[in-house]
């Protein structure tokens, strides 16, 4: 540890302004700011800071991610042998789905990564932490079977178009993981949605067992198939096909616990979100005009994408209405727009996606009501001593 | 009929190096005004290196209100005018020669003396400069009539002194005091206690204020708080405060008939061997106060307390306005992997490190170190949990970055200052100077309106 301070503060002059290396400043910083916390000291303020910063809060949410994604890995693999009838022991299954999952996961990262690295040195920031919660997220909202080049380009279009080109980590519109997902899903629909894709295998036409569709439960109920859609035990334990990440509800629920024990995911998204999907569904149930109207609300919730986006995605801080009221009409919204788009548009089996990426573009005009609110009581209360 | 206001949006920061309730009296030998200490103030100099001066001499006024003395707290000689980049002007500093001289305002009683006669004399013996106003935070200007003037009679802060201790015994100089503020305003002066603790008779007894009480969490007794929550400022509107040893200065001037800037300092922080209280006069040496009572290694020496205090050094000087001297490690270390590791033993307000699962009532001892780097704002809702005000704190910030007056008035701007900030910069996760910001706002808007 000691010989590794020495090593870096020796070379740290050559990334310095005039240094050899000077181009490589940023990158530098983020390697040396990785192993070590910075020896920096207050100078003006408060002279005593709280020990959280942007690596920790970001790491809080990447270890909140891993059960949904260890236990993901482990489904590539039960759905690929479930496919083809073989049989595999847990740990056969958990390996399948690593190999199969880690090159996602490490295209994700390098290919933002690059496009962060690049820009902070262009900027003479550091680099931001938050591609390190994106990276992680991309392959686990996508299907197994996706590209590996298409995930290199989407991530570059989300990272460049969606956050840098707004100014970075923090100035972003849009959730750039959610924006690599709609780039791949409008941009290349036949590897983003059918009932090929989500088993890995499926999509190159291998023979599977009877029966076995691999299907989604979304997929059934936008084609009317109700009756095929999973009992509601493998839809919450996760043994169903799927993106990555979002299958085990279970999975999920452990890290939304994570996020909000440590209080770094917002309890009123979260809950906001489910109280809109709920309360529209339950208005669903009683018009009742088809039989998708007629799905009950635990089912929508265990159904897709739902839960893994109100937990991981809507969350988002910096995309998300920034104002405590404004989260509330957020959540709800996003809820209510979900479960819409889901029971009315046939088209878009799911969602969820594009109902944070919508209500990621109001969240800026939600938090301008809000506190033109707060405005308007400032107002009144000055007016209201003047007329006295 | 006094009301009890509980502020629930907060946090007290449990420090190690509370002073203990005992007061020594020191002679320091080295003491110094800093014109910084008092915002926007342009000082033009009246003394000279080497000159002599009584307690209560002129050392300098304000360029832009030529009526604001300042004068000196002790007798003795001024041994350097220390200037910094572009000559500002930064220490008069004078050494004491312990004889206490004083220039005489004579005695009287201020309840026969009429406004002009009780400012006159504020201004003429330097005491003037303690009632502060708000907005801004800067010297009141003596032609305003304030809505009311607030006494905050506690201090919530880290470490804070006792402000119970500090006026204990001296009712006849607090009750002189306030009568000559009670001429200062057409409307109330503001007594505001803490809830739960026995207050000193001093400010129960006292009369033509009116006692309102608080009880919560750090920053219930920073008086922009008690403000808000008991008549908030709108545009336009002024008023006062002063805090309870400067209402004590201000009785002295009438009962002594002299400057006295005498002082009770807390000295506290973890690298005080023996945390207690100093009886001093105003800008003491920090080094003639905490000799032989420091703990080795690199500190920070804080005029103030950890949260909102100013630096200063060893050789450094008590601000004019403080009641508290905090001493600190510095934290310039690296720590290896220490955003990643579990984190028992680190004191955060959020629970992403373990100590959370630790008993509430730990103290800690902190040291100055940033704990990571800057970044932009990204994580939102963190700064209301500690900013009881009726104010949206990151907007504000971002309307000041953007100098968008407007939007700064609007987001209530005239109801806070840089200390009401100081608990969101210390939890903040992306490390912004937010009292710095909050500073640089209020002294662009205040020149952008006059």
């Amino acid at each position: 540890m000691k010989t590794l301070r020495q090593f870096l503060d020796n070379n740290k002059p050559k990334f310095e302004k005039g240094g050899k290396y000077e181009k490589f400043k940023s990158t530098f910083d983020a390697f040396e700011t990785f192993l070590f916390v910075p020896d920096k000291v207050t100078f003006k303020g408060s002279h005593i800071r709280d020990v959280i910063d942007m690596k920790r809060t970001m790491s809080v949410v990447i270890i909140a991610l891993v059960p949904a994604l260890l236990f993901g890995m482990w489904n590539v693999g039960y759905q690929y042998h479930l496919s083809t009838g073989e049989q595999a022991t847990f740990f056969g299954n958990f390996w399948f789905g690593f190999i199969k999952v880690l090159p996602i996961i490490i295209v994700s990262y390098v290919s933002g990564l690059a496009v962060e690295f690049i820009f902070a040195q262009y900027r003479g920031h550091e680099v931001n932490e938050g591609f390190l919660v994106s990276g992680i997220l991309i392959p686990m909202i996508v299907p197994v079977t996706t590209p590996l080049w298409m995930v290199a380009v989407a991530t570059i279009f989300a990272v460049v178009i969606g956050k840098e080109a707004f100014g970075g980590t923090g100035m972003n519109i849009f959730n750039p993981a959610l924006l690599t997902r709609a780039f791949l899903f409008f941009a290349y629909p036949a590897q983003m949605s059918g009932d090929k894709v989500w088993v890995y295998g499926l999509d190159s036409g291998a023979k599977t067992v009877d029966g076995f569709s691999g299907a989604t439960p979304l997929g059934n109920a936008g084609l009317e198939l109700f009756d095929k859609i999973p009992p509601m035990m493998d839809m919450f334990i996760g043994t169903i096909p799927g993106s990555v990440g979002e299958t085990s509800k279970i999975a999920i629920l452990i890290g939304a616990a994570i996020l909000l024990i440590t209080g770094i995911g917002s309890w009123r998204i979260m809950l906001s979100t489910i109280l809109g999907a709920v309360g529209i569904t339950l208005l669903f149930n009683v018009v009742a005009a088809n039989r998708y109207m007629e799905i009950d609300p635990l089912t929508h919730l265990m159904m897709g994408g739902f839960l893994f986006g109100a937990v991981f995605m809507a969350t988002d801080p910096v995309t998300a209405a920034q104002t405590n009221r404004g989260k509330w009409i957020y959540g709800i919204l996003i809820g209510v727009m979900a479960i819409l788009i889901r029971v009315l548009n046939p088209a878009y089996p799911e969602g969820m996606m594009l109902a944070i990426l919508l209500m990621n573009t109001f969240a800026p005009l939600i938090d301008h009501y809000v506190i033109q609110a707060n405005i308007a009581k400032r107002l009144k209360r000055s007016k209201l001593i003047v007329n006295n | 009929m006094s009301k009890t206001i509980t502020i629930k949006k907060g946090l007290n920061i449990n420090l190690v190096g509370e002073a203990a309730k005992t007061i020594t009296v020191v002679e320091a030998e080295m003491f110094a005004i800093k014109p910084s200490d008092f915002h926007g103030v342009f000082p033009k100099i009246l003394v000279n290196e080497g000159d002599t001066v009584k307690v209560g001499t002129q050392l300098f006024f304000d360029k832009y209100r030529e009526n604001i003395k300042f004068t000196s707290p002790v007798s003795g000689k001024i041994t350097e005018l220390r200037r910094g980049a572009k000559r500002v002007l930064l220490e008069i500093k004078i050494q004491s020669d312990s004889t206490n001289d004083f220039v005489d305002f004579g005695k009287s009683d201020p309840n026969n003396l009429n406004r002009e006669q009780i400012v006159e004399r504020l201004l003429e013996s330097g005491v003037w400069p303690m009632i502060r106003q708000r907005p801004y935070n800067v010297i009141a200007n003596p032609d305003h009539n304030p809505k009311s003037i607030f006494i905050s009679g506690f201090d919530s802060a880290p470490l804070a002194p006792d402000y119970n201790l500090i006026v204990e015994g001296q009712n006849a100089a607090f009750q002189t005091g306030i009568d000559a503020l009670k001429k200062l305003t057409d409307g109330k002066i503001h007594l505001n206690l803490q809830q739960g603790v026995s207050s000193s008779t001093v400010f129960t007894h006292c009369k033509n204020v009116e006692i309102n009480y608080f009880n919560g969490l750090h920053p219930a007794g920073n008086v922009g708080v008690q403000i808000n929550k008991l008549s908030p400022i709108n545009k336009g509107d002024i008023i006062w405060h002063v805090r309870p040893s400067e209402v004590l200065t201000i009785g002295k001037l009438f009962l002594e008939g002299r400057f006295n800037a005498e002082r009770i300092i807390a000295l506290t922080g973890s690298e005080v061997i023996k945390p207690h209280y100093v009886k001093t006069k105003i800008g003491a040496m920090a080094r003639n106060l905490t000799q032989n009572n420091v703990a080795s290694g690199k500190l920070r020496y804080i005029s103030g307390n950890p949260l909102s205090g100013i630096k200063i050094d060893r050789e450094g000087y008590l601000g004019y306005y403080d009641s508290q001297m905090t001493i600190l490690p510095e934290g310039d270390y690296s720590e290896f992997f220490g955003w990643a590791l579990p984190g028992f033993g680190k004191y955060s307000f959020s629970r992403t490190f373990l100590s959370w699962l630790g008993s509430g009532k730990k103290k800690y001892r902190l040291d100055t170190n940033i704990h990571g780097g800057h970044r932009a704002f990204v994580i939102t809702g963190q700064y209301e949990k500690v900013f009881p005000f009726d104010i949206y704190p990151m907007q504000l910030l971002k309307a000041i970055m953007a100098k968008n007056i407007d939007q700064m008035e609007n987001l209530g701007i005239y109801e806070v200052v840089e200390e009401d900030f100081a608990l969101c910069e210390f939890i903040d996760t992306s490390k912004t100077e937010m009292q710095a910001i909050v500073r640089e706002g209020l002294d662009f808007l205040r020149k952008e309106m006059n």
